[in-house]
């Protein structure tokens, strides 16, 4: 196991990961900008390094400074945690070329899966269902325009090279779509160096069903049960939970065979999430994320399993903690909430400094936060202040005590959404379990 | 009475879109406003000749005045 390891995020994933570093012993470096120097990630770490100015660009995206931080604190390996480089092919090759290792899976594993219909084709051609679709790269309107009529409306468009929601919108018919193109193609230019679009048939009414898996370093890839992300606005999730209520054991079984195919097409190393869309008893793959998700906590919490040991342990060439030939079966439910600085009917961005912070403890209450009393969230990076889960033995008993825990986290200074929460943990739909993505817009338009 | 245009939250001055001077119809795009990974455009409520109060790359305050429309 590595002696020291270099974690190139901030926050609360950059606290999550030091957290088990200090379990294991494992010395932790931290990278921060100036604006993050207070922030409890950088207290905690047992070595810190400031990387530059707020902006991502100067500090959290600088590969040359982040390489460098680790050479000049002895790291042996970089962990990316999500977002910013952790995605990155080239910024893992940079890694892996300056001598040191990249906790992920291999930069040409990042690569295939990076590009979405590179991804999808590949998906497809390993027996993994796909939605109806365009195979080529688009990047003129009037050839969106003839895929389209094959596929059938309403479609997604989104950006091939894009991610995190941003970019993609839903069209029901030909004008929509010419309209969704343009912007779609400008954005996707403007966030991922890429205009080009890809269109997918859009399956209403449906959820966000996601697999964990995890390449080990024999060459089997295990699938670590399912979590439902269906609880989104702008397409970005908001809570999450696993087991997934709409899913029957029999499609658990199907989507977790197709997840490792999905993984072995790939030669897959490490931690990733194979994203599907399921509708009825059907499932589609969306997309496949190449890193540690924000919403791991809610399998670690149903599986004992901690993900980011497992990381660890792959990277440094171990085997990992568990069975890996025994089925991990999920034991109770877990639900995820999101903290983010937003307020809670439109979901606007409301940064400021924390004047009080109190989290909730309890049983089956796990937060991972990356602030606390006395910071400041800037408007720099994404919103998430915190994430708030609650574990039961069941479905039920995780509702309840999210309940309790939602009203007893207490945040004054920044705007936050936990009044959306309680609202969600008392809508009829969300407690049912019978929801989809479509969920926080009807609570919306209700008002 | 000049219409004051004011930011709703901190934010960063992502983009410009009309020049000082310029004139502007209710529900134009005047400025982009960028915050926590959102861009959020700041629209004129009338229409008017615009006069910037920012420029691109100022962080604005919550309730910071971006532009004056008359």
């Amino acid at each position: 196991m590595f002696d020291t390891i270099l974690v190139a995020n901030r926050g609360e994933i950059a606290r999550r990961i030091i957290r088990t570093t200090q379990r294991l012993g494992i010395r932790a470096v931290a990278v921060h900008s100036d604006v993050d120097a207070d922030l409890p990630f950088v207290r905690e770490a047992d070595e810190a390094v400031l990387l530059g100015a707020a902006a991502p660009k100067e500090s959290y995206l600088d590969a040359t400074k982040i390489i460098e931080a680790a050479k000049q604190t002895g790291a042996e390996a970089i962990h990316p945690g999500y977002g910013f480089l952790a995605e990155s092919a080239r910024f893992a090759q940079l890694v892996v070329d300056a001598g040191l290792v990249w906790i992920g899976p291999s930069p040409d594993a990042i690569n295939s899966m990076g590009d979405k219909i590179n991804s999808r084709n590949l998906m497809q051609a390993a027996g993994v269902p796909v939605a109806a679709g365009t195979p080529d790269p688009l990047t003129e309107v009037e050839a969106a325009v003839e895929a389209a009529r094959g596929i059938g409306y309403p479609i997604m468009v989104k950006a091939s090279a894009g991610g995190g929601g941003i970019g993609m919108a839903t069209v029901y018919d030909e004008e929509g779509l010419r309209k969704a193109f343009e912007t779609a193609s400008t954005r996707a230019e403007r966030f991922f160096g890429s205009p080009s679009i890809l269109l997918e048939r859009y399956l209403a009414n449906a959820r966000h069903v996601e697999v964990q898996i995890l390449g080990l370093n024999d060459g089997r890839v295990v699938a670590l049960g399912e979590r439902d992300c269906s609880v989104q606005r702008r397409h970005q999730k908001v809570a999450e939970e696993s087991p997934s209520p709409a899913v029957t054991p029999e499609l658990r079984a199907r989507m977790l065979a197709a997840a490792v195919r999905a993984g072995e097409a790939v030669n897959y190393k490490n931690a990733g999430t194979v994203e599907c869309l399921v509708s009825g008893n059907e499932f589609v793959f969306l997309e496949m994320n190449t890193r540690l998700q924000v919403e791991h906590p809610v399998t670690e919490l149903v599986t004992g399993v901690d993900l980011v040991e497992q990381q660890l342990r792959i990277a440094a060439g171990e085997g990992v903690t568990f069975d890996p030939a025994a089925v991990v079966v999920p034991n109770g439910h877990a639900i995820e909430m999101r903290v983010y600085a937003e307020d809670p009917v439109r979901f606007l961005p409301g940064p400021g400094t924390i004047t009080t912070w109190r989290e909730p403890r309890g049983e089956g209450i796990r937060v991972d936060s990356g602030y606390a009393n006395g910071n400041t969230v800037t408007p720099n990076y994404d919103p998430l202040l915190a994430k708030l889960c609650a574990y039961g033995a069941d479905r039920g008993e995780a509702l309840e005590r999210a309940r309790k825990a939602v009203s007893e986290f207490e945040v004054v200074g920044p705007k936050t959404n936990l009044a959306f929460f309680t609202e969600l943990l008392d809508n009829p739909e969300f407690v049912s379990g019978q929801y989809d993505t479509g969920l926080v817009d009807r609570m919306r338009a209700k008002k | 009475m000049a219409e004051e245009v004011r930011a709703e939250m901190v934010a960063n001055v992502w983009k410009i879109v009309v020049e000082d001077g310029a004139e502007v119809e209710a529900g134009d795009t005047i400025a982009i406003l960028e915050s926590m990974k959102m861009e959020i455009p700041v629209e004129a409520a009338e229409s008017g000749t615009v006069t910037l109060h920012v420029a691109e790359g100022d962080v604005v305050q919550e309730g910071d005045l971006i532009a004056e429309i008359e």
